[in-house]
């Protein structure tokens, strides 16, 4: 079991780091300028850069269809029909229609599809349903697990983590735990008989990590 | 891309400026007060390490053996009510504040979870520098917490919750090497504190909830290098692999999530070990080594030169990370070099230390325990109720509760009392149903149903769940006992002024007791539940006692179960405050 290990090497990080080294140089001037300026813009565009460039990394796109994450059918699209009323929920990728690129590249990308009767959403959660399903972000807002419990007698999402758990008739409404806020809802419709993405999440998916 | 700021002003708008950084990267930041802290910082050697000064506070349990003992005694049973908060400082975060205040000559390090590491002027609570790790946006943290650093020559050690470890510059918080230890997206994490021995930086995996494979790895404390890997599961050809079934080993688990102790005069470190998984014993039929065991590896090269396992199979998640405390035990007669573990098992089991073997002593029941029905009394292998274990759908009842009766946080010893203090919980059962589970990385790999996980209070439990329990080891006698309405979360302090300090409960409080007889001589209601290490340390003449403020993590899911059992709803709030505190002028 035990080995001698020489695998791997370390970043050899800011010892001699050039960037630190000349940040300290920078005058007050300079800095307020890369704080308020050019600095923040920089770091923003390359953000979005790295995310675009991978459409599988990518958050989920108007059109996207869904295909399952796990199991036996994992990669094959989901049809309203394979959605279980009354659940348990299904955990989905979004794919890119035309490519058949499944958004797989990232979990923040995971989904819960969960069917209800149309009656049993809220008004302002109906309007985003498609067929009674309802789409979730399956990344909890707490520390970030995938949010796979389902309580099947209260209809409720569960946290496997730290048992938050959300009502899926209500834009994931927070019912109990520490979790800080919903699930992000991401709106659905029927393209063709097709379940689809009709427009990005509601707000920011995943924990917050800072 | 960081940038250094001594300019109080500038200092404010810091975390704009370093939205340069990259994610993986650290932020970090200068306080005011660093000018003398960088003159002045004393670089930890193995002699250090070895026989710490009075006054500090330098690795997890402020000495290899584990005892969480400071000798110092100006804070003692006679002045202790007048002790008073002299100063705190808010860290920012929420969830479970688990670390100890490492402190050597006037400078603390604290960490936080989302491994933030603050150094502080011990003397007056001033900012020395900040770092805040960058952690990637898709990771999940199981266990949002930290349990602390390791120091070693003029460097602070961090192992972090995406799987690297990383060296600072103890006097700045520059990052001085950042070495992936594993791939976090495939479920690895670290949240304990480094142990440092012999220019080796000790580190252990978590995970044991998401399928990897656990182990204990060493890194060269100056280049970042790796030097030693041993498994805690075997593989194929090594010795206790043919008690894991087919492929199971390969994502068995047995996780090690709390610092080991060190035994200079033999050179072995020893480790608690986490529970194998999944959880159900049944999916992996066999003893599952090394997992519920303590092991004694070699420090030089990892090698397993003994091990005890407390337990076989388990299907309790009645991990035994804690690692022993090590002591010389005089009993009937006889002088043992021993290893003692208060186990989750619910057993306070007594071992024997050499170099190639580990030897059962004695073990007992510390709570209410209902699985064992006895033990080998030559190897102390216990026998099961077969009605106490859950399976896959078949649900079972069994005390103590998954949490047992103790989990993570320290036991202490105090050389002057003769005493073992045990953070314990009592009255608590629990019961476990588990399902197939399917092997996906990076998810969740247990095989259970949340609901399925459930904690049932005895009626007893409307008197007391949590406690603090003092043994004598020498006659294998609790000597006293403190009872808690709420459920103990607390690690113990043990001073040389004949005091235990523990906090742990839903109220709140960080009380101080008589190590002798267990009365309460003094308590504080902090911000949040102290789940941290309380430590002691001494600067210019005055002892301080520091400890952090801040529930989260099971603390705080145990007690949503329990208020679920009861019917009520106790709010424990969030958010990190360390305390510091000291005599009265």
């Amino acid at each position: 079991m035990s080995q001698k290990d020489a695998q791997s090497e370390p970043v050899p990080l800011p010892q001699s780091c050039q960037a630190c080294h000349t940040s300290r140089l920078l005058n007050r001037r300079t800095l307020l300028k890369s704080i308020f300026g050019v600095g923040v813009s920089l770091h923003l565009a390359g953000l979005a850069t790295n995310a675009a460039d991978d459409p599988k990394k990518m958050r989920p796109q108007v059109g996207d269809l869904f295909v399952f994450s796990l199991g036996d059918r994992q990669g094959q699209v989901i049809t309203p029909q394979e959605v279980p009323i009354g659940g348990p929920p299904i955990i989905a990728y979004p794919m890119d229609p035309g490519t058949q690129t499944v958004r797989d590249g990232s979990r923040l990308n995971r989904v819960l599809l969960v069917r209800l009767m149309p009656a049993d959403f809220t008004e302002s959660t109906r309007t985003a349903t498609a067929d009674g399903i309802v789409g979730y972000s399956a990344v909890c807002t707490h520390t970030g697990c995938d949010v796979v419990g389902w309580q099947s007698e209260t209809k409720e999402l569960l946290c496997p983590c730290h048992a938050s758990a959300f009502n899926p008739r209500d834009r994931a409404r927070v019912l109990g735990g520490p979790a800080p806020r919903a699930l992000p809802l991401l709106p659905l419709q029927l393209a063709d008989g097709k379940l689809t993405v009709a427009s990005p999440f509601s707000g920011r998916v995943g924990a917050d990590q800072k | 891309m960081s940038i250094f700021l001594k300019n109080k002003m500038l200092a404010a708008l810091i975390p704009l400026t370093l939205t340069l950084s990259h994610p993986g990267e650290g932020i970090f930041e200068f306080g005011t007060a660093n000018a003398q802290n960088l003159q002045t910082y004393q670089p930890v050697t193995d002699e250090r390490l070895l026989h710490p000064e009075p006054e500090n506070w330098l690795m997890y349990r402020r000495t290899y053996d584990s005892w969480g003992y400071s000798p110092l005694d100006q804070i003692n049973t006679k002045n202790v009510k007048k002790l008073v908060p002299v100063w705190t400082f808010s860290t920012g975060v929420e969830e479970g504040h688990q670390s100890p205040p490492i402190v050597n000559n006037g400078t603390m390090f604290i960490t936080t979870p989302k491994n933030q590491v603050l150094a502080l002027d011990a003397r007056t609570g001033d900012l020395l520098w900040r770092y805040r790790r960058e952690l990637p946006e898709d990771l999940f943290q199981l266990h949002p917490t930290n349990r602390g650093v390791a120091l070693y020559g003029d460097k602070v050690f961090l192992a972090t919750v995406d799987a690297h470890l990383l060296a600072l510059n103890a006097r700045t918080g520059e990052v001085v090497w950042d070495q992936t230890v594993e791939n976090y997206l495939t479920g690895y994490y670290m949240t304990l504190a480094p142990l440092v021995v012999k220019g080796k930086v000790l580190v252990g995996m978590s995970g044991g909830e998401l399928g990897i494979r656990g182990f204990i790895q060493a890194f060269d404390a100056e280049t970042g290098k790796s030097v030693w890997k041993t498994y805690t599961v075997p593989g194929p050809g090594e010795p206790g692999h043919d008690t894991w079934p087919g492929e199971t080993w390969k994502t068995g688990a047995v996780s090690i999530w709390v610092t080991g102790s060190y035994d200079p005069q033999l050179n072995l470190t020893y480790w608690g070990t986490g529970n194998a998984g999944p959880f159900m014993g049944e999916v992996r039929s066999g003893d599952n080594l090394y997992a519920n065991s303590v092991i004694a590896l070699d420090a030089d090269t990892g090698e397993l030169k003994a091990y005890h396992q407390y337990h076989w199979n388990d299907s309790w998640d009645w991990d035994e990370v804690s690692a022993p405390l090590l002591l010389d035990v005089n009993r009937n007669g006889r002088s043992i070099k021993a290893l003692v573990h208060a186990g989750r098992n619910g057993y306070l089991w007594l071992l024997e230390r050499n170099a190639d073997k580990i030897n059962y002593v004695h073990a007992e029941p510390f709570v209410k325990q209902n699985v064992f029905t006895k033990l080998d009394p030559e190897t102390g292998r216990p026998t099961y109720d077969s009605q106490r274990i859950p399976g896959i759908d078949k649900r079972a009842e069994f005390c103590p509760s998954v949490w047992g009766g103790k989990d993570w946080p320290p036991a202490a010893y105090n050389p002057k009392t003769g005493l073992l203090y045990i953070p314990a919980n009592e009255n608590l059962c629990g019961a476990l149903k588990g399902k197939p589970a399917t092997y996906t990385p990076g998810q969740l790999y247990i095989g259970l149903e949340l609901t399925d996980v459930e904690l049932l209070p005895q009626k007893e439990a409307k008197d007391h769940i949590g406690e603090l329990q003092a043994w004598d080891l020498s006659v294998g006698k609790k000597i006293w006992t403190v009872n808690f309405k709420s459920h103990n979360w607390g690690p113990v302090l043990t001073t040389g002024g004949g005091l235990v300090f523990l906090g742990g409960t839903n109220d709140r409080y960080f009380r101080a007791f008589d190590a002798k007889t267990g009365k309460l001589l003094w308590q504080q209601r902090t911000n949040s539940g102290v789940t941290g290490v309380p430590v002691a340390y001494q600067l210019d003449g005055v002892q301080y006692i520091a400890v952090q403020s801040g529930w989260g993590v099971d603390a705080q899911r145990k007690q949503e179960l329990l208020d679920k059992a009861f019917g009520t709803k106790i709010f424990v709030p969030q958010g990190g405050v360390l305390w510091v505190f000291a005599l009265a002028k």
